[in-house]
């Protein structure tokens, strides 16, 4: 039925099938795009946030998915700054990938602020020093890079391509797509900092501060540091279950293990960095603001130090190890549960440094305050995974996201 | 955002934030206008075969 | 923002709370909510989402009869000046909607510009920012009874105690008509210290050696306002936020309790 539209050479399932899966994850949207209007109309009493929790599930999986869409600008910087010609095999997914979380991370700060009409007071009344003023900028400015860079994917779907401005305009893009990923690359190391500098420069809270160089917190650094690391190993984790739910190879192994290759190193040295972060805070920092580290994970029915052993160990040293050897990259099991452990691990240091923030006690005679989100941010939370999902369907559908599919395709 | 707002101040910190917008928006708007003209040029001279890239 | 008044020196207005007179009474956290139109629920026993901006804690010091001893501690805003006016919460509002007034020393918050991102609440160690997670609706006829001096909020934005700052404005328009650019202490006193019934709360200028405020905290500008009064502290000393409320105590567990200190630290009373 949609034949004409799919890229040559290429196999889809039926268009039944298609639209049958359109249909059941359009649900799920559905049921969010109900909860984020509740949101709107009747505001932010929808939620379980309150002032204890001023930030809450929002804004960790704000932090979430760009960190996990760090994957395309990392990827597009190692493609078309570092020259890593392999990498333009993955380099649209990671593409599409990262403009499904920046989109998510816009969408998610329009529900998330009480005022959503005012929403354009953080540009036009902006506050230098704040670091939300340099996230919001930034994110909005990268997502314009990353509406640029997916553009010239959609202009190649086979029937707008042969219309010959589209055609011409793709092939302009194209052309100079290595500014956009150098400017995408800037943007995208001042919005990830700024995101760990958000909680980093909370001298109030001495869970989240952290010392630093000028204005910058260290989380500033590990932030854009560990986007570097985690967004590639989310990008290949997403590969692999495409490749899953497709039934064929989309992406070929060297592609892979190049980036995976990369992204472990990056994951390895992010991981000593953060050890050596977290060593200063818990040895020099707290104790200077009266605390010590056991008082952030204990007398609590959630924060125990498993939660820094997950973050540190589980989804820092274990993932770094498997990358950064070639046997454990080889091993298709070990490979995609250290990507796994990987973006896993980045989730896990932003909701800390989110949620666990906003936990910990500060003034002596408070106790740790708990929170469970309502259905409205639960639903609100998966409404972005639901439409990445369509996003990627109806991208993997009609547009040649995997220039190596055809080849892979008549080979096997 | 502009120097129009009231908010604005010609010191150090605004200077170097917002001219780091302003510079990537340039960027971003030159390319994208390059890029739109270069098409219509392009289509004008008759160009839109299938050149591959 | 940061101009001084060129014909007025700058005021640092600030409170002193005795904490060995205070009562737990409340009458402070009733004024204040009359006082600045503070919005309320037909249920406020979830201190978590009511709006509080002065908001009486109680705690002990956790012995057994007959030791066991209680205290009360009134926590309005404690409008930080940081360093340079860097308050915890100014520095990080995106959109300017807080911000520190030189001239005062008052933390003040913009209602109209304010958009409801909660970054100054997530930044405000104290918990004295309240975000306004309903629309405010007063029983039947109350509207005739609200201050017109103070705009009440609406929903989706933060509000915190302002040292009622509309009272300073009304006491300076009367001394500018009076031909006067410098404000008596009394002139210019916050609703939860006229309230108070025990005479806990004091409210002045802490610039002014005049002021009692000054003459009791005894505040070292050298150390970025620290207390002198062996017996005054402020709360969370050690983050740096140099708060403008100072509370009073002679007992030394309260004191301790102001701030956090590690196991075996020295047994510091005040700072």
């Amino acid at each position: 039925m949609d034949s004409a539209l799919i890229p040559e050479g290429v196999k889809r399932c039926s268009f039944g099938k298609f639209i049958f899966w359109i249909i059941v994850v359009g649900a799920v949207l559905l049921w969010g795009v109900f909860a984020m209007l509740l949101c709107w109309f009747k505001g932010l009493n929808q939620t379980n946030m309150n002032d204890a929790y001023g930030f809450a599930v929002w804004i960790w999986a704000d932090l979430a998915v760009i960190a996990l869409g760090g994957g395309a600008f990392f990827t597009g910087l190692l493609r078309y700054i570092f020259g890593k010609d392999e990498l333009k095999n993955i380099i649209n997914y990671a593409v599409l990938i990262g403009f499904i979380c920046y989109s998510s991370a816009l969408l998610i700060l329009a529900i998330d602020i009480g005022q959503p009409l005012r929403g354009w007071f953080i540009f036009w009344h902006a506050n230098v020093h704040s670091m939300l003023t340099e996230v919001a900028f930034c994110l909005s400015c990268y997502f314009a890079v990353l509406t640029i860079e997916y553009i010239p994917l959609i202009l190649e779907n086979r029937q707008v391509d042969k219309v010959p401005f589209f055609h011409n305009l793709s092939h302009n893009m194209h052309g100079i797509m290595a500014i956009f990923a150098a400017t995408g690359a800037f943007l995208s190391f001042f919005h990830q900092g700024s995101l760990g500098g958000v909680a980093g420069v909370l001298f109030g809270r001495p869970f989240a501060y952290r010392e630093g160089v000028f204005i910058w917190p260290w989380t500033f650094f590990l932030f854009t540091w560990s986007a570097a690391a985690c967004g590639p190993c989310f990008t290949i984790f997403i590969t692999w279950i495409t490749e899953k739910i497709t039934r064929k190879k989309l992406v070929k192994k060297n592609v892979i293990m190049l980036l995976a290759k990369i992204a472990g190193w990056m994951l390895a040295t992010y991981t000593i960095a953060k050890i050596i972060d977290t060593w200063y805070w818990a040895a020099v920092t707290v104790p200077s603001k009266g605390f010590t580290l056991m008082d952030f994970y204990s007398n609590n029915p959630l924060y125990g130090i498993w939660i820094l052993v997950l973050e540190i160990v589980i989804c820092g040293v274990v993932p770094s190890i498997i990358l950064i050897t070639k046997k454990g990259r080889e091993s298709s099991f070990l490979l995609i549960s250290a990507v796994f452990l990987g973006a896993l691990g980045a989730c896990v240091n932003r909701w800390v440094m989110v949620l666990q923030v906003m936990a910990v006690p500060v003034m002596t005679f408070e106790s740790w305050p708990m929170y469970f989100p309502s259905w409205q941010e639960i639903a609100t939370t998966i409404l972005p995974v639901a439409y990445g999902i369509i996003l990627i369907m109806i991208s993997y559908r009609y547009l040649p996201i995997f220039p190596q599919e055809r080849e892979i395709e008549q080979i096997g | 955002m502009l120097p129009f707002s009231f908010e604005w101040i010609w010191d150090l910190s605004h200077m170097v934030f917002m001219g780091g917008l302003w510079y990537a928006l340039t960027i971003i708007g030159l390319g994208m206008t390059y890029c739109i003209i270069k098409a219509a040029v392009d289509t004008c001279k008759g160009k839109g075969g299938h050149c591959g890239h | 923002m940061k101009e001084q008044h060129k014909n007025t020196k700058a005021k640092k207005y600030g409170m002193v709370i005795d904490l060995d007179k205070c009562t737990g009474c409340g009458a402070c956290m009733a004024a204040c909510m009359a006082e600045n139109n503070v919005p309320f629920k037909k249920d406020e026993s979830n201190k978590l989402d009511s709006i509080t901006w002065m908001r009486v804690y109680s705690l002990t010091n956790g012995k057994k009869f007959p030791e066991a001893d209680m205290c009360y501690i009134p926590r309005p805003c404690m409008h930080c000046e940081a360093h340079n006016g860097h308050a915890p919460c100014v520095s990080v509002c995106p959109a300017v909607a807080t911000d520190y007034n030189h001239e005062t020393g008052i933390v003040s918050q913009i209602y109209t510009r304010c958009f409801g991102c909660r970054y100054c609440m997530a930044a405000c160690p104290y918990h004295a920012r309240y975000f306004n997670w309903w629309d405010p609706v007063w029983p039947d006829g109350m509207e005739k009874y609200l201050s017109p001096n103070v705009s009440p909020r609406m929903r989706g934005v933060v509000e915190k105690c302002s040292f009622c700052f509309h009272r300073y404005q009304l006491a300076m328009n009367k001394a500018y008509v009076e031909g006067r650019r410098e404000l008596e202490e009394d002139e210019y006193q916050t609703s939860c210290t006229q309230a108070c019934p025990a005479g806990a709360i004091i409210f002045g200028d802490l610039n002014n050696p005049g002021h009692a405020v000054n003459q009791i905290a005894k505040p070292d500008p050298k150390h970025g306002g620290r207390p002198m009064n062996p017996h005054a502290f402020r709360l969370l000393e050690r983050l740096g936020t140099n708060p403008k409320v100072y509370y009073l105590s002679s007992r030394e567990w309260v004191r301790r309790a102001g701030d956090n200190y590690i196991k075996d630290e020295g047994k510091q009373g005040n700072h």
